[in-house]
């Protein structure tokens, strides 16, 4: 923004950092604050699971054949007692699908984490270095791409055995290589600026310049990165529950859930419905929530605005 | 040129190699259990445990053991399946023709809407349908592929059936060799559970690239010469705006043939997805390795297409 220029607008905008500036356009991307509300929504219904369950009064995995089923062993639709239903076997599909909010939530940012701060440690030392550990991880990067990421998954997870470790690693696994990359390229990207030259004109270690540096400089994308990564994450856990090869049940998953039912659906279609919407919530949530991060980070997106 | 297409094969060729030794090592190696107990049987007395162990070449070392493997699968023997001894890449050529239907299917069907809606979207971009084509693409693309599959059969079929309307089938697959209408009824809800996550993510990448190219120095040029917005449009920033578009087609088509797991699952397709989820409920190794080597196959062949393709297309890319 020039001198020329600023005369002609309202004066005295006062000079905005970019996370302020970022902060600003986020505030005001409506789409943006509802996936952040229906987020939060989510993390706090994960947290306070424990006592949502104590208060419904219904174990995840306890079977109300009596109260849960019709005198036909029918499950019941959503009413008073059972909020969302039941299942098949008489279990309250709400406290289950409030459980298995817990399970998604955990998974999510473990999983998302972990592939982000591996993906970006040697991200950052093979854009930063070069050389042998750039090669090994573009090497190493192709051929995890190279394999189909759900039938590798569903063949490890089957030879190793369903288990919560296992899930996770494979999740992790199949993510962090994209995210070294992305970061690597960033950082090529960055590494030549002029103020990477200064900090080592002022003695400034290696160590110093890719953390104090150049990490800030591509932090931005990073999160951006990050917050799409998280709905690819949840499908991922929720495909492989869904397959049988996640967590092992009677521990309540969505994807789990609509496993559990997908062959009821002509005497309880809510209990495919509602664990659809509740992956769908999330999923969405995070994917509106990423556009919207990209955009506000994003200077050339706001000038064609 | 030459030159080009020789370093890009060869590094196809070792992306190749290193998947076979991650296969190898994850699979064969790393096992728990034992690969020759697993082929003769439960029920199966230790002598003949240790003759099929000879005979499978397991009792060998392991370079002995690796170097067999690599000398079969430069052969493209891919080993006899454990559970019906029948070759495993016979089986997996028998159940390509499910695989390349949905996969062609499906990615005709997403490009056919993700392209106009981008286009669509990207000419009106910030007015009110660019951005309700935004938030239905976000949509599409939170969908995961088995509640987009569930929720189809129960409303598509289950309800349409239950309401007199027979208009899907339960699933199955019809060669198209032996009834081309048949082969399109039981495609079409296959095509539509793959192709939702498709669209979404089609129409937002067809926006973002159009959206670019309109604002590039030489539309400008072309409009300021006095070009008719259609032709500015369609010869000017079209050809260019859907390069990575076609990239992409060139790499999730390589995915798609190496199977889809859930969508041959829940339609009941015979395809390579559903043959690797029978060999992994079976514990069948070989055909578990020969599914994931073939589709890491088509992922890496699929690559260097796309490659090739585009340095045919932009010198850049060759010289570069």
């Amino acid at each position: 923004m020039s001198d020329t220029t600023a005369t002609s607008r309202p004066p005295a905008a006062p000079v905005l950092s970019t996370r302020q500036r970022v902060m600003r356009q986020l505030l005001r991307d409506k789409a943006a604050m509802a996936a952040s509300a229906v987020i939060l929504l989510l993390v706090l219904m994960a947290v306070f699971a424990p006592l949502i369950v104590a208060l419904v009064g219904h174990g995840p995995n306890e079977q109300f054949r009596d109260t849960g089923l019709t005198a036909g062993g029918v499950p019941l639709p959503p009413g008073s007692l059972f909020l969302l239903g039941t299942d098949v076997v008489g279990r309250d599909l709400f406290v289950r699908l409030v459980v298995g909010t817990q399970v998604t939530v955990f998974v999510a940012i473990a999983c998302a984490l972990t592939a982000i701060v591996i993906g970006v440690v040697i991200g950052m030392l093979a854009g930063y270095r070069g050389g042998l550990i750039d090669t090994l991880l573009s090497g190493f990067v192709d051929v995890v791409l190279g394999l189909p990421l759900l039938i590798t998954a569903v063949a490890l997870v089957s030879v190793y055995g369903a288990s919560f470790g296992i899930m996770m690693g494979t999740i992790v696994f199949f993510t962090w290589g994209p995210v070294a990359r992305v970061v690597r390229n960033l950082v090529v990207a960055t590494k030549s600026g002029e103020f990477v030259d200064a900090a080592r004109m002022l003695g400034a270690s290696d160590t110093h310049i890719m953390v104090r540096e150049i990490l800030p400089n591509i932090a931005g994308q990073v999160i951006v990165y990050g917050s799409l990564l998280i709905p690819q994450v949840i499908v991922l856990e929720a495909s492989l529950s869904f397959l049988g090869l996640g967590v092992p049940p009677p521990t309540a998953t969505w994807g789990g859930i609509i496993a559990e039912n997908q062959t009821n659906y002509a005497v309880a279609w809510w209990s495919i419905l509602f664990p659809s919407l509740f992956l769908l919530a999330a999923t969405l949530a995070f994917n509106v929530l990423g556009d919207g991060l990209r955009d506000a980070l994003d200077p050339t997106a706001q000038r064609s605005r | 040129m030459l030159r080009f297409l020789l370093r890009r094969l060869l590094f196809g060729l070792l992306t190749l190699w290193l998947i076979t030794l991650a296969v190898f090592i994850l699979f064969f190696l790393a096992t728990p259990g034992d690969p020759a107990l697993n082929f003769a049987g439960e029920f199966a007395t230790a002598d003949q445990v240790a003759m099929v162990r000879a005979r499978l070449g397991l009792d060998q070392p392991v370079y002995v053991q690796y170097l067999r493997y690599m000398w079969a699968l430069l052969h493209f023997d891919l080993g006899m399946s454990f559970v019906n001894q029948e070759e495993v890449l016979a089986t997996i050529v028998r159940r390509m023709p499910a695989t390349i239907s949905l996969a062609l299917g499906s990615v005709a069907v997403w490009l056919m809407i993700a392209i106009p809606a981008g286009i669509f979207s990207a000419r009106r971009s910030g007015q009110a349908a660019d951005r309700l084509i935004t938030i239905a693409a976000l949509a599409g693309m939170s969908f995961p592929t088995f509640v987009v599959g569930t929720l189809l059969f129960y409303v598509l079929f289950f309800q349409l059936t239950n309401a007199g309307f027979p208009l899907f089938p339960l699933g199955g697959f019809v060669p198209i060799t032996r009834d081309p209408l048949e082969w399109l009824r039981h495609m079409i809800l296959p095509w539509a559970t793959l192709a939702v996550v498709g669209t979404g993510t089609y129409t937002r990448i067809a926006r973002g690239s159009m959206l670019e190219t309109l604002n590039q120095d030489y539309v400008r040029t072309a409009r300021a010469k006095g070009l008719g917005e259609q032709r500015v449009m369609y010869k000017h920033a079209l050809p260019p705006a859907m390069t990575p578009v076609m990239t992409l087609v060139g790499l999730d088509l390589g995915g798609l043939l190496g199977g889809t797991i859930i969508t041959e699952r829940i339609w009941g397709l015979n395809g390579v997805g559903s043959l690797a989820v029978q060999a992994v409920e079976s514990g069948d190794l070989p055909v578990i390795m020969g599914t994931v080597l073939i589709a890491a196959f088509f992922v890496v062949v699929a690559n260097l297409c796309v490659d090739i393709l585009q340095a045919v297309r932009d010198p850049r890319v060759r010289l570069g």
